[in-house]
């Protein structure tokens, strides 16, 4: 996966995200900007499953649900590449 | 380093004064000058009474109406001659599409008369034409959307596969409509015909990302200064009243080998397309500087300032970085005046404010 778009976003912690390379802002939750952070940091996605449920009560399979949802989410949005 | 313009006791003249729904640069070009620490005169040129930068207080020191281009350049000097028995002016920005040509054939005058500018040869303004870009670019490695000029309505009909429906209809300077079918395509003809002239442009749409870039060329294919937007607002008129400033490698280096082959000298702005298709689209080159100008210098490039200093024949370091995330929208104001200031600029065809101060 490639994730060197996610690098160059600007995100916050009120969940804006503005990407500089194309002008185009989003918004995410708490979990969705963490997410983004662990991803651009570098974490696959058992790096970002452990991390994520060290904060947040979640089983396996939700995480794994939501997580491959929003995957496919930012690979549309061409922040990330499979 | 920021450019500094409040040592410099000297006069700017500066037109196109509207900021309206199609706002003109003049008042954004005045403001970042201001902005500069400028403390000397401001001569504001017009064509119409009722542009409305004229009724703002503390900003042009004097207003003097200026005979259409179209009149031609007798009248034009004429006019300046009339101007400077009454004011000096030492440098001349002009700021609106139809005007540029005639100050660039006119600098050597005017240049005898003390008015200095900084623009590019008329070669090289004929050469952005956008009657001339589909041909002249993509040879050099610059793609322009597939084009045809038409002279003849009955042309619609013929046009090919290349250019399919829908597709836009442009004038020769000003003015694009988007045509759905071949019906739209041949009323836009026309409506764009008796305002503009011939030869209307159909040109093929590009799905993509719009970007739009402020730049100043050095002249030798360099640049003083570059700042990329995003536009985020858009009116019906298709004018950007909200923008983001980007920074895009890929973005800066097709807008760096457009200067660097025209060798551009002075503002223009970059009208791009980034199609869906990745692949970079020159749209238009404007020979001025945008309404939204201002955005460069709050991104950190003063790209009036610099105007200035290299009228003067000064020499000036390209301009820091900008700011990526710097965004501008536009607020509309109502300006209170008393209709005097109306009528002497009707009857006058000037206004005198220094001596008001």
């Amino acid at each position: 996966m490639n994730v060197n778009k996610l690098q160059n976003l600007a995100m916050n912690d009120n969940g804006f995200i503005f990407d500089p390379n194309t002008g185009y802002s989003y918004t995410a939750n708490e979990t969705g900007i963490l997410i983004l952070r662990k991803l651009a940091s570098g974490l696959d996605k058992d790096g970002v499953r452990t991390a994520v449920r060290e904060i947040y009560e979640v089983s396996e399979d939700n995480f794994n649900s939501d997580f491959e949802h929003y995957m496919l989410m930012l690979e549309s949005l061409d922040m990330i590449e499979f | 380093m920021a450019i500094d313009l409040s040592g410099l006791d000297i006069t700017i003249a500066v037109s196109g004064l509207k900021t309206g729904d199609n706002p003109q640069p003049g008042v954004p070009v005045i403001r970042s000058i201001r902005n500069a620490g400028f403390k000397g005169k401001i001569v504001g040129l017009i064509y119409d009474s009722m542009e409305s930068g004229i009724y703002l207080e503390n900003f042009a020191d004097e207003i003097y109406q200026m005979p259409y281009p179209s009149a031609g350049a007798d009248a034009f000097l004429s006019r300046i001659d009339y101007i400077l028995d009454r004011t000096k002016i030492d440098v001349i920005i002009p700021t609106l599409d139809a005007e540029v040509i005639l100050y660039i054939r006119l600098q050597d005058q005017l240049k005898r008369r003390g008015i200095n500018s900084f623009l590019p040869s008329e070669e090289c303004f004929l050469l952005r034409d956008k009657t001339k870009l589909a041909t002249f670019f993509p040879p050099k490695g610059i793609s322009v959307p597939q084009t045809a000029l038409l002279s003849d309505a009955t042309q619609i009909r013929q046009l090919d596969d290349d250019i399919p429906f829908p597709l836009m209809v442009k004038g020769r300077y000003y003015e694009a409509f988007k045509a759905h079918t071949p019906e739209e395509g041949v009323k836009y003809f026309y409506d764009i015909a008796e305002r503009w002239g011939l030869p209307i442009i159909f040109q093929k749409m590009v799905p993509g990302d719009e970007y739009n870039i402020v730049i100043v060329g050095d002249g030798k294919g360099g640049m003083l200064g570059m700042v990329p937007q995003k536009k985020l607002v858009i009116t019906d008129k298709g004018k950007g009243f909200g923008g983001v400033v980007v920074q895009n490698a890929e973005l800066d280096a097709f807008a760096a080998k457009i200067i660097s082959i025209l060798k551009w000298q002075g503002p223009c702005e970059l009208e791009v397309m980034k199609g869906f298709d990745g692949v970079y689209y020159l749209i238009e080159i404007n020979p001025r500087f945008p309404a939204w100008v201002r955005l460069a210098e709050g991104a950190g490039q003063n790209q009036p300032a610099a105007v200035v200093l290299k009228s003067l024949g000064m020499d000036v370091e390209a301009l820091g970085p900008y700011k990526p995330g710097t965004m501008f929208i536009r607020h509309a104001e109502d300006i209170i005046a008393d209709i005097s200031v109306m009528g002497q600029v009707s009857a006058q065809s000037e206004l005198i404010r220094r001596n008001e101060q």
